[in-house]
């Protein structure tokens, strides 16, 4: 069995844990302007290879659109509203809107949000360890 | 190019649920109602393209041959997620246009479990589902859905008229999966699974075959013109870059470039037909494809709802087979039973819903990831 981490570990890929810092989401930006989340070397927008770079992304956005979800996978609790927030600066990210009530006449698109980090709901791997998330809520 | 392609035979059998039949039976089922539909039998049949999803690893094709008649023919087995079937068809239909083959067939088919459709969110860590929002597919679609109400103001209301003019169509369809009026209350009262998608508004997995014998000019001369259907267009697409593409999978854009592809092959335009089977795996999808399949203007789909125009009797009747949403969906097959119901409206078999006067019609399916098939198919005689 794997050696559990001391401390919580990304549940995705381009959520990035500094040593010395606050969690940031990390998006690759093609010279093209596309932006994606996860590290590649290829545009698919363009085509160009070799174009990309790091850049850390916005934790402040728009609501774009959502669905409040009520019937889930088996063990999933619900409802939950799944988010599509566009971000200050480019980057589009899904993400679970919290601290909302799962009502659509409470919910309006283009509503500012911001990035929030929290642990993964409780979530562990099968080595136990636990991880950290990125949620969305109101903007204050 | 060469000359027309002809669906010569073409059949479905009734939607439902086999658990005690194995998939190559239900494929079979159907390959053999479309041979006799055409009048030819497997002997007769120069190639094989076989649609299957859920068992893309098990030459299903082979395995129907195996059934009926294993006479050493070549067999593609497609999987192309809920495009799977329309590719399979559209696969032979190129092999026929190339002068390859003078008559070949075309079999969807899909054994499908119960309960929700989507990605639990890879192997890797823990579970994404409801941590990074939804993957589940009646949450993608109610999120595309949302994006229509926001640019234009789509009501709850509206979209759940789909799902009542669907499932009045099935009413009237003895191969649909339900035969149930559902009243607009009932629709919108229904379980919430993700808003604004009821459980009324999704697709009925189903199990289901469809199968379609495709003949050149001169095959389908020589076996009478008289049932033959013509393929004016055939086209596939894949989803062309979006912004949002990679939270947000893209069912219009692909659907779009699609649609202008096939009125261009045709050389007609959406005023040209008669009647549309389209991609209606939610209610809120169906919306979204008036537009995109040009039967409207931007941010006119509601209005087309409302008003009937895309009801059995309308100007432009939609999904009158039923749709996914009360015929069902079985991945493999629907992309073939679509061409089926287009096919039995203009062969004017389509008994008490047949639109009348059917000349040009056209068929419409969307696989997530995405791949976009459509077909425009006219009356012959």
């Amino acid at each position: 069995m794997a050696e559990q981490s001391a401390k919580p570990l990304p549940a995705v890929d381009f959520l990035k844990i500094p040593e010395n810092g606050e969690p940031y989401l990390e998006g690759h930006k093609c010279q093209c302007g596309a932006i994606f989340l996860g590290a590649r070397s290829i545009c698919s927008k363009c085509g160009a290879r070799g174009k990309i770079a790091a850049t850390r992304l916005s934790n402040r956005g728009k609501l774009y659109v959502y669905s409040i979800v009520f019937r889930s996978f088996p063990g999933i609790q619900t409802p939950y509203v799944s988010a599509i927030v566009d971000l200050d600066g480019g980057g589009t990210v899904k993400g679970n809107l919290i601290n909302v009530e799962p009502d659509p006449k409470k919910i309006p698109f283009g509503m500012p949000v911001e990035v929030v980090y929290k642990d993964a709901l409780g979530r562990k791997d099968r080595e136990g360890n636990s991880y950290l998330s990125y949620f969305f809520q109101p903007a204050s | 190019m060469s000359e027309d392609v002809y669906v010569v035979g073409i059949d479905m059998i009734k939607f439902g649920r086999f658990p005690e039949k194995s998939v190559a039976e239900l494929g079979a089922e159907a390959a053999l109602l479309a041979l006799d539909d055409a009048g030819v039998s497997i002997k007769d049949i120069e190639a094989l393209w076989s649609g299957n999803l859920m068992y893309a690893n098990a030459m299903v094709g082979q395995q129907i041959l195996q059934l009926i008649g294993q006479t050493g023919i070549p067999v593609v087995n497609c999987a192309n997620a809920c495009a799977t079937g329309a590719t399979a068809f559209r696969d032979a239909w190129l092999a026929v246009k190339a002068g390859v083959y003078d008559l070949v067939l075309a079999v969807g088919v899909e054994q499908m479990g119960k309960g929700l459709l989507g990605g639990p969110g890879g192997s890797k860590g823990i579970p994404k589902e409801g941590l990074i929002g939804s993957m589940t597919m009646p949450a993608v679609f109610a999120e595309a859905g949302m994006e229509h109400a926001r640019k234009y103001g789509t009501t709850f209301e509206q979209f759940a008229k789909v799902s009542v003019k669907n499932h009045h169509h099935s009413t009237l369809n003895p191969k649909a999966m339900y035969q149930i009026e559902t009243p607009l209350d009932q629709v919108m009262n229904a379980e919430m699974i993700s808003y604004p998608n009821t459980k009324l508004m999704c697709s009925v997995n189903v199990d289901g075959s469809a199968a379609a014998v495709l003949a050149s000019a001169k095959k389908a001369k020589e076996l009478g013109l008289k049932r033959a259907v013509k393929i004016r267009a055939s086209v596939l697409t894949s989803d062309p870059w979006q912004e949002r593409d990679l939270v947000m999978p893209d069912v219009n854009s692909c659907t779009r470039l699609a649609a202008k592809k096939a009125f261009e092959m045709a050389g007609v335009g959406p005023n040209d037909i008669d009647l549309v089977e389209l991609h209606d795996c939610f209610a809120t999808a169906e919306l979204l494809h008036y537009e995109n399949l040009g039967l409207c203007k931007d941010g006119e789909a509601g209005k087309l709802i409302d008003d009937g125009t895309t009801a059995l009797g309308g100007k432009i009747p939609v999904n009158v087979s039923g749709g996914l949403l009360s015929k069902g969906h079985p991945l493999g097959a629907t992309g073939i039973a679509n061409v089926y119901e287009v096919s039995t409206h203009l062969r004017g078999e389509a008994g008490k819903r047949q639109v009348e006067g059917a000349t040009l019609g056209m068929t419409h399916v969307i696989g997530l990831g995405s791949a976009c098939a459509i077909h425009i198919l006219e009356k012959v005689s």
